[in-house]
């Protein structure tokens, strides 16, 4: 666990020097959404109903932006290697790693968030469901997109492979994420909606870093 | 299992096998196909159009029966290294793919007729295009690789997540929509599809996969001789750099 808490921190402290990805993230993001309106017109009405499709699609894209750079620097300097060297189990530096993702993508996607579903019309009921799917579901994004990262390095044009591998398997986040804020925003319960989402976060939790450790494995070989 | 993994092994038994298997895909297909098309009766509600479910369902069965297939030869090619089973999970994934695609276009064409439209956003429809994905991304990671061996390995590990993921997203897809009938071969008790129908769909579901046998084998196969081949032109390149060196 401190060893986990050292490579988050790590992480965090190369993030902050180097001129952050986050912001960058969210300004993606930002411009994105921003796009939609001019796109499908800017009547309140489609906005309003649109805008929690648009709102998870666009973070999904985000958060994937970043994910290339995941283990990239790491092995392309070989203190990937290094790491992999020390006494801690590779899925317990995937766990930080894949921490310190979240904390620099996730972690701002989900504040910029509301911000965008008041342009975007979105019924004030729908906020808290909003910050709630973004929160269980961005960290399963980010596990999911670590395996995806492990997978592809070293390979060529990674960043575009990387897409092609991790969006089929984001599927199910997108659904039930959009589902849940459809759900609250028509004021129906949106808790089955969450309780999955919950679900796969854990699921992911438990078996993905198996599968990143792996795919780690094989590139340092 | 572990029999089976030497290659000098496999073409022997390969070369047994797949005049068989070619012979019952042509039987198979010739007798599922005239019994499909020509034998069995019209739908009293879909007419004629009714015949392209003996293509649609047994692609449809293909295409999922081969990424298990690909799923398994890629447990195997983690677990015991065999180099066998990251031939078979690669030669798997195109005819999958193949199976797959003409599920989705066969489908399209059905629903053109049945539901006025080329392309309906349902549930089945929708996780056959998502599994289309999937077997593209093993695929385009497989490639991408300097080292066949890392590419092997890496999709090996992307078919498994994709294994654990499809149930997840087919049960969304599900929730999330649908408009499809639901499955009539295999409900509890008798099969509700009447079996002047249900003849020609089983043998053309055998002939899909004694096709799939076929090909597969010969892929395998093909791969094993261009592994030789590779070996080959390696020695010969050895040879003559050290001819000029000497």
């Amino acid at each position: 666990m401190s060893r986990m808490i050292e490579i988050v921190r790590r992480d965090l402290r190369l993030a902050l020097r180097q001129g952050s990805d986050s912001v960058m993230v969210v300004t993606f993001f930002v411009l994105t959404v921003v796009l939609f309106p001019f796109g499908i017109g800017p009547e309140a009405n489609i906005l309003e109903r649109t805008s929690a499709g648009v709102l998870w699609v666009t973070a999904l894209l985000a958060s994937m932006l970043s994910l290339d750079r995941l283990f990239q620097a790491d092995y392309e300097d070989g203190s990937l290697e290094l790491l992999a060297l020390t006494p801690t189990a590779l899925e317990v530096l995937v766990l930080g790693k894949v921490a310190a993702h979240w904390l620099t993508t996730g972690l701002p996607l989900m504040v910029a968030a509301p911000v965008l579903a008041v342009l975007l019309h979105m019924n004030a009921d729908g906020f808290g469901t909003l910050l709630l799917t973004m929160l269980l579901g961005t960290p399963t994004l980010s596990l999911i997109g670590a395996m995806g990262a492990a997978l592809v390095l070293g390979a060529r044009r990674g960043g575009v492979l990387l897409s092609l591998l991790v969006l089929p398997l984001y599927v199910p986040v997108l659904i039930f994420g959009v589902g849940a804020i459809d759900a609250a925003v028509q004021g129906l319960p949106s808790q089955a909606h969450l309780l999955i989402l919950g679900g796969m976060l854990l699921a992911s939790l438990a078996l993905t870093p198996w599968a990143a450790a792996a795919a780690l494995r094989q590139a340092l070989e | 299992m572990h029999r089976f993994a030497n290659p000098a092994r496999f073409l022997r038994l390969a070369a047994v096998i797949l005049p068989w298997t070619a012979i019952a895909t042509v039987l198979l297909l010739g007798a599922g196909l005239y019994l499909g098309l020509i034998a069995s009766p019209a739908d009293y509600q879909q007419g004629e159009t009714v015949r392209i479910m003996y293509v649609h369902v047994p692609s449809a069965w293909l295409g999922m029966a081969c990424y298990s297939t690909m799923a398994f030869a890629s447990a195997v090619a983690l677990i015991w290294k065999h180099p066998l089973a990251d031939l078979v999970g690669k030669s798997a994934a195109p005819i999958g793919a193949g199976f797959t695609f003409v599920c989705l276009v066969t489908g399209s064409l059905w629903g053109r007729p049945m539901w006025g439209t080329w392309w309906a956003w349902d549930a089945r429809l929708t996780s056959m295009l998502i599994l289309l994905f999937l077997y593209l991304g093993y695929m385009a990671l497989i490639n991408a690789f300097d080292d066949p061996t890392r590419g092997a390995r890496a999709a090996a590990i992307l078919a498994l997540a994709g294994a654990v993921n499809i149930p997840i997203i087919k049960f969304s897809v599900d929730w999330w929509n649908t408009l499809h009938q639901p499955a009539s071969v295999t409900k509890f008790g008798m099969p509700s599809v009447d079996p002047a129908m249900l003849v020609p769909l089983l043998l053309m579901g055998l002939g899909f996969t004694t096709f799939f046998v076929t090909v597969l084998l010969l892929r395998v196969r093909s791969e094993i001789i261009a592994a030789k081949i590779r070996a080959i032109r390696l020695t010969q390149i050895h040879a003559s750099s050290s001819q000029v060196a000497g």
